[in-house]
C-alpha cells in the first residue's frame, strides 16, 4: 500500500482529448492493491480508453461487486457515478440502474470469484437480458483477498503457490458469455494494453451486452510456475485473433494496412472497429465458430484473445422490453401517473 | 539505444540539475533535506564544503542552479535555492569547531594575489593541508569584490567578516593594504606557487561627446560602489541616471536611491527583457521605484559650464538578421535628453594587469588576458596560477569559487610532484533509502506549494538605511515549506532488469509519464515512442538492457517527480531509490593517491 497521494502534476507536455482533459483526469485515488497486480494496469486501460473517446466522466456509472477487482473502480473515474454493490449481485445493481436512467455508460466491474461463483447467476441473466453495459471480469483464478485459493476459472492441472494441483475443471466466462448471447465478447491480458485499450473502448461504445475477460495476473498469489494465470505463462500461449483499433469521427481508415488484413466493422454508433487479423480464416461474427475455435485452442493449452464475436448490429434490454426513449428517472409525474382514465384503458384492453 | 551506464559518475549527476549546473557542484537537495530537518549547521557544513561562502553566497549568489531546477519545468518557479542556502547560514550553531584545523607546516609557501572569492577559496584548501598561504590585498579587509562593491543593504559586513574569517583562521596570513605591483618583485620572493585571484578592477568606461567636460558628475560604476562602500561618498545628486543593465548597474541604482537620488533612472541599450541583470534584481530595483527605459543608447553628456545637466539617447529598435543575430538599429524617433545631476557608468568590467610585467612568463591573448588552462588554471608559467574573473573575465563569486578549487588541487598536485593534468575522478555513494515496504529514509510526498517569498524590509525603512538588509530571509516555517518543494533529484530511480516481469506498475502509477516499455531504437526514434512527448533532448533517457518479452524500459528523466512510486509499486524491488552523492576532488580528498600526497 502507498500512503503518499499520487502527485497532482502532470507532466506539461500531456496532450488533451476533445473535453480538454487529460488522461490524469480520468484517475481515482491511488490504488491500494498489491504492488504489480495486473488489476491495475486494467484501471489504467479503462482511463485511457474513457480519455480516448473523450467520455464526460459524469455520464458513467461505475459498478462493481466484492473483490480486489470490485475495489478497483475507486481508482479511475474519480467524478463518476459508483456503486460497490454486494458479493456477485453487481449485474443485478448495474440492470436496475440501467433501467432507471439508459443515457449513462455502464462500466460493470468484477472478478472470477464475484462472477463465476457467488455471481454465477446474476452474471449469466444480465448477459442474457442483454443490457447494455461494458462487463469486464478482471480474472487472477484465485481467491487474492483470501490468500490464494483457487477460483472457479483456475484451470484444471494449474499448480497453487503452494504446489497443490487444481482438480476442478474451469469455467471458461468467454465461452458461457457466447452461449448466452452476448454481442460483444473479447478476452485479453492486464501486460498487454495495446490490445486492452481498444477493446474497453469498443466494448463502451456497443449497443448490448458487451463482456471482455481480462487475465490479470495475481502478484501475490498465482504468478508462479505452474500456474496458467501467471504473466510468463499468458505471454508464452497468448493466441491473439486479432488487433483493434477503434475510430470514432470521420477520421480515415490509415492506410497503414496491407489489403485484405483489415476488417472493417460499423457499429450502431456509427463507430468504426478495424480489425487486423493477425489469424486468417478468424472470423469475429460466427458466434458457433468462435466457441469451436475457443475449445480447440483451450484444448492444447493456448489462451485466445482479442475481438472473439462482436454483432454489430445488436439490441439491448430497452429495446427488448420497448421502453421510452426517455430515461425513467426523468418521466414527469403525469407521464408515469397518468390517471385513472389511462388505467380503465389499459385494463379493458386485457379483458 | 545501449543500456544506460548508471555507473559513470555524471549520468545520474546530470539528473541532479542543480548539482550539475552549480559551478561548484553544491549538493542542493541533500543541504535543503538537511534544512527540513532542522540540521542548519549540517546544512552549512555542506555548503562551505562545496562553496565556502554559503552566507555570502545565500545573498548574493546569481544562481545557475535555479533556472535549472527540476521544478521549474513541472511548475512556474523552481525552488529558491539561493534563499534557502543563506536559512542555513541564519540559523546554525556555532561551527567553528567544525571547520579544519591548519595542518603542520609542509614548508610549502603559497602567494595569493587579490583577496576575494577565488584567492581564500583556494586558501581554504590548501591551508589545512600544511600549507603557508600569504594573501595579498590593496584593501584593509579580505573580501574583494564582495566587499568593496556588493552593497550592504543586500550583504552586511558582518557576514562576510564571519566568513573571510573562517579561512583566515586556518592559519592564512592575509597582508591587507598591500596591493602587489609587480608580479617580477612577488617571484623573486621564490614562493612555490603564486595564484592570482585579482578580478576585474576595471570598470568600463563610456567615450562619448562630454564625458571630459562633465566629468565631476560622471562616475564609474564600481569605483563608485566601493568608494560608498568604504565611506568615501554618503551622498549622490536628486536626478540620477546609471547607465548600463548588469547587475552592477542595479546596485548601483539602489545605492543612489539611498544616497539621496530621488529620481533614479535605468537606461539600457538592448531590451529590458535581453539585459544581463538577474530577474530578481530588475525585481527589486523596479519596487524601490526605479524605472527601466530600454532601447536608449547614449549618445553624449549635456553640460553647461563644467556642470552635467543631462544626457542625450538615440532611440533604437531590435532587428534581427537571418542569421537570428540581433542589431540595434535607429527607430526614427527623436533623440531624447534626460536632465539629470550625475550620471552612474556600469557598463561592464574589464581585466587590468599593469602590474604583470611582460617577462615574468605569463602570455597573453589578443583580448589582453592571460593565457589560462581552463581545467588546471596554470599560465604560461608553471608556478602561476589563475583563477575568478582575472582568468577568463567578469562572471560571479560562484565561479571564482569553482576555479579556486580546481587551481588549489592543481597547485597541491603539482607541489607533490603529479602530473596537474590528470584530474582524479569524483567519489560516487550509491545507497538504497528503502526503510520498509513504502517507506523511504527521504520525505517522498510531493509538496503542491507555490514559491514562497522571501520577507523584505519595509520600504520607507529600507531606503532611509544604507546598510539596512533589505532581504530579511525565510524564517523557519517558510523555510520548511520552501524545503519540501525540492523534489530530492539526487534520490535517483534505479532500475534492475533481470528483476522486472513487466506488470506495468511503474507506467500506471506514474504522476508523470516518464516510464515506457518498448522497443529499443536509436535515440531520436526512441524519443518518438515515449508515453509523454520528451522535448528536452539535454535530458537524458535512461534505457535498460532487453526484458524477457525482448522490450526495454526507457525512463525519460527529464520530469521525473523522484517521488518514489515506480518503486513503491513495484513488487519485485526492479525499481528501486537510491540517494546518489558525488564528492568533487578537491585538493586533499581521498581520491587524490594519498602516498604521492605533500608530506
Amino acid at each position: 500500500m502507498t500512503y503518499i497521494a499520487k502527485p497532482k502534476f502532470h507532466h506539461p507536455g500531456l496532450k488533451k482529448n476533445e473535453l480538454g482533459y487529460t488522461h490524469r483526469d480520468y484517475e481515482g485515488k491511488i490504488s491500494t492493491l498489491c504492488a504489480g497486480c495486473g488489476h491495475d494496469s486494467i484501471t489504467a486501460s479503462i482511463i485511457e480508453a474513457c480519455y480516448e473517446l473523450s467520455i464526460e466522466p459524469h455520464r458513467v456509472a461505475k459498478i462493481s461487486g466484492i473483490g480486489c477487482s470490485s475495489k478497483t473502480p475507486d481508482y479511475f473515474l474519480g467524478n463518476s457515478h459508483g456503486f460497490n454493490s454486494v458479493h456477485g449481485r453487481m449485474p443485478s445493481v448495474l440492470t436496475g440502474a440501467n433501467l432507471a436512467n439508459r443515457d449513462l455508460i455502464y462500466l460493470g466491474v468484477s472478478g472470477d470469484g464475484d462472477s463465476a461463483s457467488i455471481g454465477f447467476g446474476q452474471f449469466a441473466h444480465s448477459i442474457r437480458r442483454a443490457v447494455n453495459m461494458t462487463y469486464i471480469v478482471e480474472n487472477n483464478g484465485v481467491y487474492g483477498l483470501t490468500k490464494g485459493q483457487f477460483s472457479a476459472t483456475a484451470d484444471r492441472g494449474s499448480k497453487s503457490k503452494k504446489g497443490v494441483t487444481n482438480t476442478d475443471n474451469a469455467i471458461d466466462l468467454v465461452a458461457i458469455a457466447l452461449q448466452l448471447g452476448a454481442t460483444f465478447v473479447a478476452r485479453s491480458f492486464s501486460g498487454d494494453k495495446t490490445q486492452l485499450v481498444p477493446l474497453i473502448a469498443a466494448a463502451i461504445r456497443h449497443k448490448g451486452a458487451s463482456f471482455i475477460d481480462v487475465i490479470s495476473p495475481c502478484i501475490a498469489f498465482n504468478n508462479h510456475a505452474g500456474s496458467t494465470k501467471s504473466f510468463d505463462y499468458v505471454r508464452e500461449h497468448n493466441d491473439a485473433v486479432n488487433r483493434l483499433d477503434v475510430l470514432v469521427g470521420r477520421e480515415p481508415i490509415s492506410v497503414d494496412y496491407a489489403p485484405g488484413t483489415v476488417q472493417v466493422v460499423e457499429q450502431h454508433d456509427g463507430s468504426r472497429l478495424a480489425l487486423r487479423k493477425l489469424d486468417a480464416d478468424y472470423d469475429p461474427h460466427d458466434r458457433l465458430g468462435a466457441q469451436t475455435f475457443l475449445q480447440k485452442h483451450a484444448a492444447k493449452g493456448q489462451i485466445v484473445t482479442g475481438l472473439l464475436y462482436v454483432d454489430p448490429d445488436a439490441e439491448d434490454l430497452h429495446t427488448h422490453l420497448d421502453t421510452v426513449e426517455t430515461p425513467l428517472n426523468t418521466l414527469d409525474e403525469q407521464a408515469l401517473c397518468p390517471g385513472s382514465a389511462v388505467l380503465d384503458k389499459i385494463n379493458a384492453s386485457l379483458r | 539505444m545501449k543500456p544506460t551506464d548508471i555507473s559513470a559518475p555524471d549520468y545520474f549527476h546530470k539528473v541532479v540539475d542543480c548539482q550539475w549546473a552549480c559551478p561548484a557542484h553544491t549538493p542542493v537537495p541533500e543541504y535543503i533535506r538537511l534544512i527540513a530537518e532542522g540540521r542548519y549547521s549540517d546544512a552549512y557544513m555542506i555548503n562551505w564544503q562545496s562553496n565556502v561562502f554559503p552566507g555570502i553566497l545565500g545573498r548574493t549568489c546569481d544562481r545557475p542552479c535555479e533556472p535549472a531546477c527540476r521544478r521549474g519545468r513541472v511548475e512556474e518557479t523552481p525552488v529558491a535555492i539561493c534563499r534557502l542556502k543563506r536559512v542555513a547560514a541564519d540559523f546554525k550553531d556555532d561551527i567553528k569547531h567544525r571547520l579544519p584545523k591548519p595542518g603542520p607546516k609542509n614548508g610549502k609557501r603559497i602567494a595569493l594575489v587579490g583577496g576575494g572569492p577565488a584567492s581564500l577559496a583556494v586558501a581554504r584548501d590548501l591551508a589545512p593541508l600544511g600549507y603557508h598561504c600569504t594573501v595579498f590585498d590593496g584593501d584593509p579587509k579580505a573580501g574583494g569584490m564582495m566587499r568593496s562593491q556588493i552593497p550592504k543593504f543586500r550583504l552586511p559586513d558582518s557576514v562576510i567578516d564571519e566568513e573571510t574569517g573562517y579561512i583566515l583562521g586556518l592559519g592564512v596570513e592575509f597582508k591587507g593594504g598591500q596591493r602587489v605591483d609587480s608580479l617580477k618583485q612577488l617571484l623573486a620572493e621564490n614562493y612555490d606557487a603564486i595564484f592570482v585571484g585579482s578580478g576585474a578592477p576595471r570598470g568600463r568606461e563610456l567615450d562619448i561627446p562630454g564625458r571630459k567636460e562633465a566629468a565631476a558628475n560622471i562616475h564609474i560604476g564600481i569605483e563608485w560602489l566601493a568608494n560608498v562602500s568604504f565611506g568615501h561618498v554618503d551622498k549622490i545628486g536628486r536626478r540620477v541616471i546609471v547607465l548600463g543593465g548588469g547587475n552592477t548597474a542595479m546596485d548601483c541604482c539602489r545605492t543612489a536611491r539611498r544616497l539621496g537620488g530621488e529620481m533614479v533612472k535605468v537606461v539600457v541599450r538592448s531590451g529590458f527583457e535581453e539585459m544581463k541583470a538577474s530577474p530578481w534584481e530588475k525585481e527589486d530595483a523596479i519596487h524601490e521605484d526605479i524605472p527601466i527605459l530600454n532601447y536608449m543608447v547614449p549618445v553624449s553628456f549635456k553640460h553647461v559650464a563644467g556642470k552635467l545637466i543631462g544626457v542625450t539617447f538615440q532611440k533604437v529598435r531590435a532587428e534581427y538578421d537571418d542569421k537570428g543575430r540581433r542589431n540595434l538599429v535607429p527607430s526614427g524617433e527623436p533623440d531624447e535628453t534626460i536632465p539629470c545631476d550625475d550620471v552612474l557608468v556600469a557598463v561592464g568590467q574589464e581585466n587590468a594587469f599593469p602590474w604583470i610585467e611582460a617577462d615574468c612568463g605569463i602570455e597573453f591573448d589578443k583580448w589582453h588576458m592571460p593565457k589560462v588552462d581552463p581545467k588546471t588554471f596554470v599560465s604560461t608559467n608553471p608556478k602561476v596560477f589563475f583563477g575568478g574573473d582575472a582568468a577568463f573575465g567578469p562572471k560571479n563569486i560562484i565561479w571564482a569559487v569553482a576555479h579556486g578549487h580546481d587551481a588549489a588541487l592543481s597547485i597541491h598536485k603539482m607541489l607533490s610532484g603529479e602530473d596537474i593534468n590528470e584530474r582524479p575522478l569524483p567519489e560516487v555513494h550509491v545507497s538504497s533509502q528503502k526503510m520498509g515496504i513504502h517507506e523511504w529514509s527521504y520525505d517522498n510526498d510531493i509538496s503542491a506549494d507555490k514559491r514562497f517569498k522571501v520577507p523584505h524590509r519595509d520600504k520607507v525603512v529600507a531606503l532611509k538605511d544604507i546598510r539596512a538588509e533589505v532581504e530579511l530571509g525565510y524564517d523557519l516555517k517558510l523555510a520548511l515549506g520552501e524545503a519540501q518543494r525540492c523534489l530530492n533529484c539526487d534520490v535517483q530511480t534505479v532500475f534492475a532488469a533481470p528483476l522486472c516481469i513487466e506488470c506495468d506498475a511503474c507506467v500506471d502509477i506514474c504522476p508523470m509519464d516518464c516510464i515506457s516499455f518498448t522497443e529499443n531504437g536509436e535515440e531520436d526514434d526512441l524519443r518518438q515512442r515515449l508515453k509523454a512527448p520528451s522535448p528536452h533532448h539535454d535530458q537524458a533517457l535512461y534505457v535498460s538492457g532487453d526484458l524477457k518479452t525482448g522490450r526495454v524500459m526507457v525512463k525519460d528523466e527529464d520530469v521525473c517527480l523522484h517521488c518514489g512510486l515506480c518503486a513503491e509499486r513495484c513488487p519485485t524491488g526492479a525499481w528501486d531509490m537510491q540517494k546518489y552523492l558525488i564528492d568533487m576532488v578537491q585538493a586533499g580528498s581521498t581520491c587524490q593517491s594519498k602516498a604521492r600526497s605533500a608530506a
